[in-house]
């Protein structure tokens, strides 16, 4: 995939593929800087939609006629691309999901079965609640114990604390590749290669990086990653589990039903081979095909250079707000990207995003989804930046003049 | 002035603003200006908890009057407090259990009462509601 030449890095250009950027909120031009919940979709994937409802729908793997059979073509397509873009090695270990909560779930719920009382299972301080309450979950089922790697007042983890927690009891490492209250990377290749040297398997929380950065689950050495595709261009409701091969094989079944069997008797069952053994009943089908689409479409550029815009982007938003009285920046890490997190002292996030609002801007303010994390900074709350390669500059500057003037109002 | 005058009232003060701005200006202001629950009142059993802020409410009926205090940890939450206890204070039980509040639709703020702004203050309406509807069976 690398070998075809990569469109330009124009965010004028970019922004006339995203419809829904061009819109007025309370009579101001949208801002929008809540990417980390969701981003917005481009004209080429908005089509793909359009064009598999109109055109080509059809129930897949089940159809002799010719409709079903083009459906399940650009599904199975779909997937193919999907795994040349995170350089899995087969597309058997491309498990399309809901989204990063369902590809979370099924990990736990199958891998889970096969772990025993005793057994640990570690994540960090920093995660979503849904790379949280599923192995609360699972450890509550099985009598499993669950550890935290816990983080520092920048928000990194701490990765001596990590290796002391680290022990053969140890069977799986969940943590999360960039966190979306923070914007922290963490350092996955050592977390890796030290759950690996105890025999623990990894789980990469990928949500927030795909997004932002190359993914090569191979050069990672990753055992799962998952992520959605709606926070990656795509639509809602569709998302993926990657898992080695060797290990979705040992793992039973989440859900039963249509397509994830070889044979079906009142006796016994078989199952149908890898990915769909993990793929019960009619899938989204629209949805797979266009997460194809929305990496097509991130794929024309250099993924450096979007990581190196959407950095530069942060590092502007997060040193014009510093500058702020009162102002204390959640998540100082060294590495980190497209989030800038902050807390206004005897102010209300809420009260600030919902003037934010008044003003056009679209921020996400309160726990983000990690309300452990927030405890650890003892703040109910952020405010929270979160910027995707279609945002400006002069976004930026307009949203710093509309805080100043919301805490101005507030003060 | 009856509940539904100071409705009124609310509605012709806010129709004085041209921009969101200003109104939400105003509402700071009143929530600047609410007399805050006596500090010894805010306990956990006053606490409505919403996801992204929190009320306490200090409600009782004395006298046959619905008698109301209640705090935010949010000014904007607060300051629509303020116009929440301006109508509702004071008022008989009956007023209170079947009082259809329209000004805060009228007004434009009816997105914070909506059930998925969790700001608390839809429960703290419906709390203050049951109040009104206990006291009157
Ligand atoms: C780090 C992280 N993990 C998991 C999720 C959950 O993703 P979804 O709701 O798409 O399943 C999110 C989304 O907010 C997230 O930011």
């Amino acid at each position: 995939m690398g070998l075809v030449e990569k469109r330009k890095f124009s965010v004028r250009e970019i922004r006339q593929d995203f419809p829904a950027l061009r819109q007025q909120i309370y009579g101001k031009n949208l801002i929008y800087f809540d990417n980390g919940a969701t981003s917005q979709k481009p004209q080429l994937v908005l089509d793909a939609i359009n064009q598999y409802y109109s055109k080509n729908n059809a129930n897949i793997h089940r159809g002799v006629h010719f409709m079903s059979q083009q459906a399940t073509s650009e599904y199975e397509t779909s997937r193919e691309y999907i795994k040349s873009y995170i350089n899995a090695e087969k597309q058997e270990e491309i498990i399309f999901t809901k989204g990063t909560t369902d590809g979370i779930n099924l990990v736990a719920f199958s891998f889970g079965s096969l772990l025993s009382a005793g057994d640990e299972i570690l994540i960090s301080a920093m995660e979503h609640h849904s790379n949280i309450v599923p192995w609360q979950l699972l450890c509550e089922r099985k009598g499993l114990v669950l550890k935290v790697i816990p983080v520092n007042s920048r928000g990194e983890l701490k990765l001596d604390a990590f290796e002391e927690l680290l022990s053969s009891k140890t069977k799986l490492v969940a943590v999360t590749h960039i966190s979306n209250t923070l914007g922290t990377i963490n350092p996955l290749k050592t977390i890796i290669e030290n759950a690996h040297a105890v025999g623990a398997k990894v789980l990469v929380d990928g949500a927030q990086s795909i997004q932002h950065t190359k993914i090569d689950v191979q050069d990672l050495d990753c055992d799962f990653f998952v992520f959605s595709g709606h926070k990656v261009f795509g639509p809602t409701g569709i998302g993926v589990l990657y898992g080695k091969e060797d290990l979705l094989d040992k793992m039973p079944p989440y859900q039963g039903g249509g397509d994830m069997i070889a044979k079906v008797t009142f006796e016994r069952t078989t199952y149908n081979e890898l990915p769909f053994k993990f793929e019960a009943g009619t899938p989204h089908i629209a949805g797979g095909i266009c997460l194809g689409t929305a990496l097509q479409y991130l794929n024309q550029f250099n993924i450096e250079d979007v990581e190196q815009y959407e950095r530069s982007l942060a590092d502007y938003a997060q040193d014009l707000i510093s500058t702020f009285e009162g102002v204390k920046i959640i998540g100082t890490a060294k590495n980190k990207t497209s989030v800038v997190s902050f807390h206004v002292d005897g102010l209300h996030p809420f009260d600030i995003g919902t003037l934010l609002d008044k003003q056009g801007i679209a921020v996400r303010t309160g726990h983000h989804c990690t309300q452990p994390l927030m405890d650890i900074f003892g703040i109910p709350g952020t405010i929270r930046a979160s910027f995707a390669f279609y945002n400006t500059r002069e976004e930026i500057d307009t949203f710093i003049a509309a805080v100043e003037k919301s805490i101005s109002m507030l003060r | 002035m009856t509940l539904e005058e100071k409705q009124q009232e609310i509605v012709s003060e806010f129709s004085l603003f041209d921009d969101w701005m200003e109104k939400y200006e105003y509402i700071i202001d009143l929530g600047k200006d609410l007399p805050l629950i006596d500090p010894a009142k805010k306990t956990d059993d006053r606490l409505i908890e919403g996801c992204q802020s929190k009320v306490w409410l200090d409600a009782s009926i004395v006298d046959d009057k619905m008698r109301l205090t209640a705090d935010s940890d949010a000014i904007i939450t607060k300051g629509i407090i303020g116009l929440l206890v301006r109508v509702l204070n004071g008022e008989s039980p009956e007023n209170v259990a079947t009082a259809n509040l329209h000004f805060i639709d009228d007004i434009g703020l009816a997105e914070h009462l909506s059930p998925t702004r969790a700001n608390g203050l839809l429960s703290m309406v419906k709390k203050i509601k049951i109040l009104a509807l206990t006291a009157l069976a």
